[in-house]
């Protein structure tokens, strides 16, 4: 028998817990909790795993539509209906603590994770994307965080065979020291094949399957819910280790698996291990379970129940079949040479109950443990930040003009936010499983659905700076802005998935932030018709110095009915007319030129209306499903100047564009400043009119700024006038010089 | 003409080869796992890429030992066609059906982009259809695709007329130091061919390049 310590408040605060939490504990079991038990309440009333900070700001945000097959949170991914019974599952997710500490392994392990909440589902996992944000890359540690990660990311992703098509790669100070490093995944299932994550059927087998369970990531999901400190290094045991091949295996064994009908419940073994993904099975399923826990295969000795309950060894699934097929079930694990042990049985006591060598040494009602059950809600404080009013005093007259337009369009395409982010994606496999229609560099990323004609169009975008300028105009701007990128690839956008990175939740400043941001998004979600369909929310984002950029991600998908009406940024042929659909009306309030060339970060960023950016995007849309548009490209990052550039360079060799525009605006905010709501378009002359016919009945104004050339070089009015060679140089190969 | 595409722990391109030859070219294939022993009721092999054993030890030198190598062995030394991609030829040169090495990426890193191949010969089922020196884009995607062997069976390759594709001078050329920029090979007996890049993820227009049909309408013998 093993001599556990005795549990006193202490040391439930040790573990992380308040001290009315753990009085709520006591209160439930009529007793006080032995050492595993604690331990158990302490990793799912985490932070991490119950939500309880967030929950009640995130159940205001839009979770149900049509298309919509399971509600938000419901099971480990969004799941929307594209037609042909097909369905869509996907989810983004933080790895970002791992990441700070050992990123290789973070991030490596934080791709696994979301691959496993895909495919737990039934779902092929089809694409991958990852939203990355670190310091500045002067700083060396900040580029070895990132060179490993963006290594972790390609070692696992490419090993499994799925895709990367991209995502974003942010370089902002704030991120210095505690990096965002947040995964995407998207896969198909038919819908006949959706598996859940539930328990039920007294007496039916639970199985563990895939790796054996050892130490590492005891307590990740805790360790998820505290600020960073100087100390954090010494946890590096807190960090998972992966293993993609294991993953592979795992992958086809599941996807195996739940085209079988005697599957009940499927669900991935990834924050609290063996305790979260019980204790969530059985709560889904009003039942509880029982476990022996002796019975878990374990690559390291003398391991005790607590912790086989709290590790996080990756690549595990639990699993619960009807009675009768466990021959059927260990036939497929045994072909992908995976372990697949039965370690309990479903009962009908709504317990969780853990045997250790014959005693019952964990036993609590598995609906206190989850979120939505038991685990703990709260309220938070807020208060409105003292450096907003402060920030946000921007004043383009006392801005001194910089008149090199040239050279500030070249210093922007060589800024780490703007360049090519080539020398990162070109290390993620992103032709594999042959369906990539647009690769990473775009707007969006597109891949074809085979055996129909429909592709999907997705985008991650969240532009940190302007949340933190202004969270609830920040939080609308990131889904209008992935709204737009899909739309610019020819999708339609359906749903969102978001992981909502702040910092520490109990200080009234964050939360504030994150309430407003929540807000925001919720506004724009809504009138987007793009409801949420789940993520994750990582608090506790602090470095030494402060807390993050509030930085809600967004993860949206498009549906395209054809793919053909897949459309991409580069200018296609010469002659062809570059129009604006919206109006251009850029202002430099928290611009990546004011930061760039001025280092100022200083607001009010730019407005936007709901309504009209709904508008525009309709008339993008319509537009290029009438086959009239031949490239689109949206405004935002280094304004018109760059938007052009970017579309300048990416095309053929040859090509190159003239601008002629005028705008009451100030040189400097006409070519750089940024604004929403606006696509810069090229069509043939010809069916110029047909696109102003389409803009009219959308009430949304248009105008022809320019025209594609067969030079090699871009002019825009008389102040900039460079030759494509310098605007390519400057964009390919600014990242890898900042790299080596 | 039959194919059989090997599924090994760890192939992920087996999908995406079976994929060309069945909805491409609308040709009969099959998936065949490694434990199996038989190939004889196939017309032609395919070794596709993927990590196979997670490329634990060195790439495809676990593979290697699979029980379905016997007999791709038995078939290739038969005369039977054998494509092997990217972790498919590291397999077939770890098993010893072609000279050389792959070793890791003169910059270490992962590669993942468009290369343009160049044909060098004209003489094999692979390539019967292709016109000397013509240019084929595909992607690569590999981490350890640096072709290397000693000066005598480079010599030996040279004076056989068995180097079958390698990187032209376009796009930044040569991406990952293979020597004389092979990118791929094919054996003395001209019926086994190893790649790096990956036709099968280039055959057809939707997916930006249509280039590397050519190397499956040559095995079928279309045109």
């Amino acid at each position: 028998m093993i001599n556990y310590p005795k549990v006193t408040l202490e040391i439930a605060t040790e573990h992380g817990l308040k001290k009315e939490e753990y009085k709520k504990i006591q209160h439930i079991l009529g007793r006080d909790p032995n050492y595993v038990e604690l331990g158990v309440y302490s990793v799912m009333w985490s932070e991490h795993c119950s939500y309880k900070s967030s929950i009640k700001m995130l159940k205001t945000l839009p979770r149900s539509g049509d298309r919509l097959l399971v509600e938000a949170g419901e099971e480990n991914a969004g799941l929307i209906d594209i037609g042909d019974g097909k369905a869509v599952a996907f989810k983004i997710e933080s790895h970002n603590h791992p990441s700070a500490i050992e990123p290789y392994q973070g991030a490596a392990t934080g791709v696994g994770g979301i691959m496993r909440d895909i495919f737990t589902m039934g779902a092929r996992p089809l694409v991958s994307m990852n939203s990355l944000r670190f310091g500045s890359l002067e700083n060396s540690r900040n580029r070895f965080l990132l060179e490993h990660v963006v290594e972790g990311i390609a070692d696992y992703g490419n090993c499994l065979g799925i895709p990367t098509l991209g995502g974003e790669v942010v370089i902002e100070d704030s991120y210095a020291g505690n990096p965002l490093i947040n995964a995407y995944s998207l896969g198909i299932v038919d819908t006949n094949h959706i598996a859940s994550a539930i328990a039920k059927g007294t007496g039916n087998p639970v199985y563990i399957v895939g790796s054996k369970t050892g130490r590492d990531g005891i307590h990740g999901a805790t360790f998820a819910s505290v600020e960073l400190t100087a100390e954090s290094e010494s946890r590096k045991s807190n960090v998972q280790v992966g293993d993609p091949f294991k993953e592979k295996l795992l992958l086809e064994a599941s996807l195996e698996l739940c085209k079988k009908s005697w599957l009940v419940g499927i669900q991935d073994m990834g924050a609290a291990g063996i305790t979260c993904s019980s204790s969530e099975m059985s709560a889904k399923g009003e039942c509880g379970i029982t476990i022996d826990i002796n019975k878990v295969p374990r690559r390291e000795p003398n391991m005790n129940a607590y912790e086989l309950l709290l590790s996080e060894s990756q690549e595990r699934m639990l699993v619960v079949i009807e009675k009768g097929f466990d021959k059927e079930l260990k036939e497929i694990f045994e072909k992908w040479d995976l372990d697949c042990t039965q370690i309990g049985n479903v009962n009908d006591t709504g317990m969780i109950k853990v045997y250790e060598d014959g005693e019952l040494i964990c036993d609590v009602p598995s609906e206190t443990l989850v979120l939505g059950g038991g685990a703990p809600q709260y309220d938070m404080p807020v208060s409105e930040p003292v450096y907003l009013d402060k920030a946000n005093q921007f004043d383009i007259h006392n801005l001194e003009e910089i008149t090199e337009y040239n050279k500030s369009l070249v210093t922007l395409l060589s800024s780490p936010n703007i360049t090519s982010k080539r020398w990162v994606y070109n290390q993620y496999d992103s032709t594999v499983r042959t369906n990539t229609v647009q690769a990473p560099g775009g707007d969006a990323g597109v891949i074809r659905i085979k055996d129909s004609q429909k592709a999907l169009a997705m985008s991650t975008d969240c532009n940190g700076r302007f949340v933190y300028l202004n969270p609830r105009l920040g939080g609308q701007i990131a889904v209008a802005e992935a709204a737009r990128n899909v739309v610019c690839a020819g999708g339609e956008p359906m749903a969102i998935t978001n992981c909502l990175n702040f910092g520490n939740p109990e200080d009234p400043e964050v939360y504030w932030q994150f309430k407003e941001a929540v807000t925001g998004m919720g506004e724009a979600c809504r009138s987007f018709n793009t409801p949420v369909t789940g993520g994750n929310v990582s608090f506790y984002n602090e470095s030494t110095e402060s807390a993050v950029y509030p930085t809600p991600v967004i993860g949206m998908v498009g549906l395209l009915d054809d793919v053909a009406q897949s459309t991409t940024m580069e200018f296609k042929d010469s002659g062809d007319f570059i129009v604006s659909i919206g109006s251009i009306n850029g202002s430099l309030g928290g611009s990546e030129y004011l930061k760039t060339i001025h280092k100022r970060i200083e607001g009010p960023i730019p407005p936007l209306n709901l309504e009209f950016e709904m508008r525009v995007q309709d008339i993008c849309l319509e537009a290029i499903k009438s086959g009239l548009v031949k490239s689109a490209h949206d405004l935002s990052d280094g304004g018109l100047g760059v938007n052009i550039a970017e579309s300048v360079i990416k095309s053929k060799s040859g090509l190159g564009a003239k601008i002629n525009f005028a705008r009451k605006l100030r040189n400097d905010e006409l070519l750089f400043g940024e604004c929403q709501s606006v696509i810069i378009v090229s069509i043939a002359e010809k069916h110029l009119i047909d696109l102003v016919t389409i803009a009219q009945q959308y009430d949304v104004p248009t105008q022809t700024i320019g025209r594609v050339i067969d030079e090699p070089k871009l002019v825009i009015n008389d102040l900039i006038n460079i030759d494509r060679d310098s605007l390519e140089d400057a964009y390919h190969n600014s990242f890898e010089k900042i790299m080596e | 003409m039959r194919f059989a595409v090997l599924v090994f722990p760890g192939s992920n391109c087996d999908h995406d080869a079976y994929f060309v030859i069945r909805n491409i070219l609308n040709s009969s294939v099959d998936f065949v796992w490694h434990k199996e022993h038989d190939l004889s009721n196939y017309d032609a092999i395919i070794i596709p890429g993927g990590f196979s054993y997670g490329d634990y030890l060195r790439a495809g030198a676990i593979a290697r030992f699979s029980p379905i190598m016997e007999s791709v062995i038995k078939e290739a030394n038969d005369g039977k066609p054998v494509i092997g991609i990217c972790n498919g030829f590291q397999i077939l040169v770890e098993s010893g059906l072609l000279p050389g090495t792959l070793m890791t990426n003169k910059k270490i890193k992962f590669l993942s982009q468009n290369v343009t191949l160049q044909t060098e010969t004209t003489n094999s089922i692979f390539t019967r259809n292709l016109d000397n020196g013509q240019h084929l884009t595909m992607p690569i995607a590999h981490k350890q695709g640096n072709y290397f062997a000693d000066e005598n069976t480079l010599k030996k390759l040279q004076d056989n007329d068995q180097i079958a594709f390698t990187y032209a001078a376009i796009n930044g050329g040569n991406p990952n130091g293979s020597v004389l920029d092979i990118a791929g090979i094919i054996n003395e007996k001209r019926n086994v061919l190893g790649m790096m890049p990956h036709p099968e993820r280039a055959s057809e227009n939707i997916l930006n390049s249509k280039d590397g049909i050519a190397i499956f309408e040559s095995m079928i013998g279309a045109s």
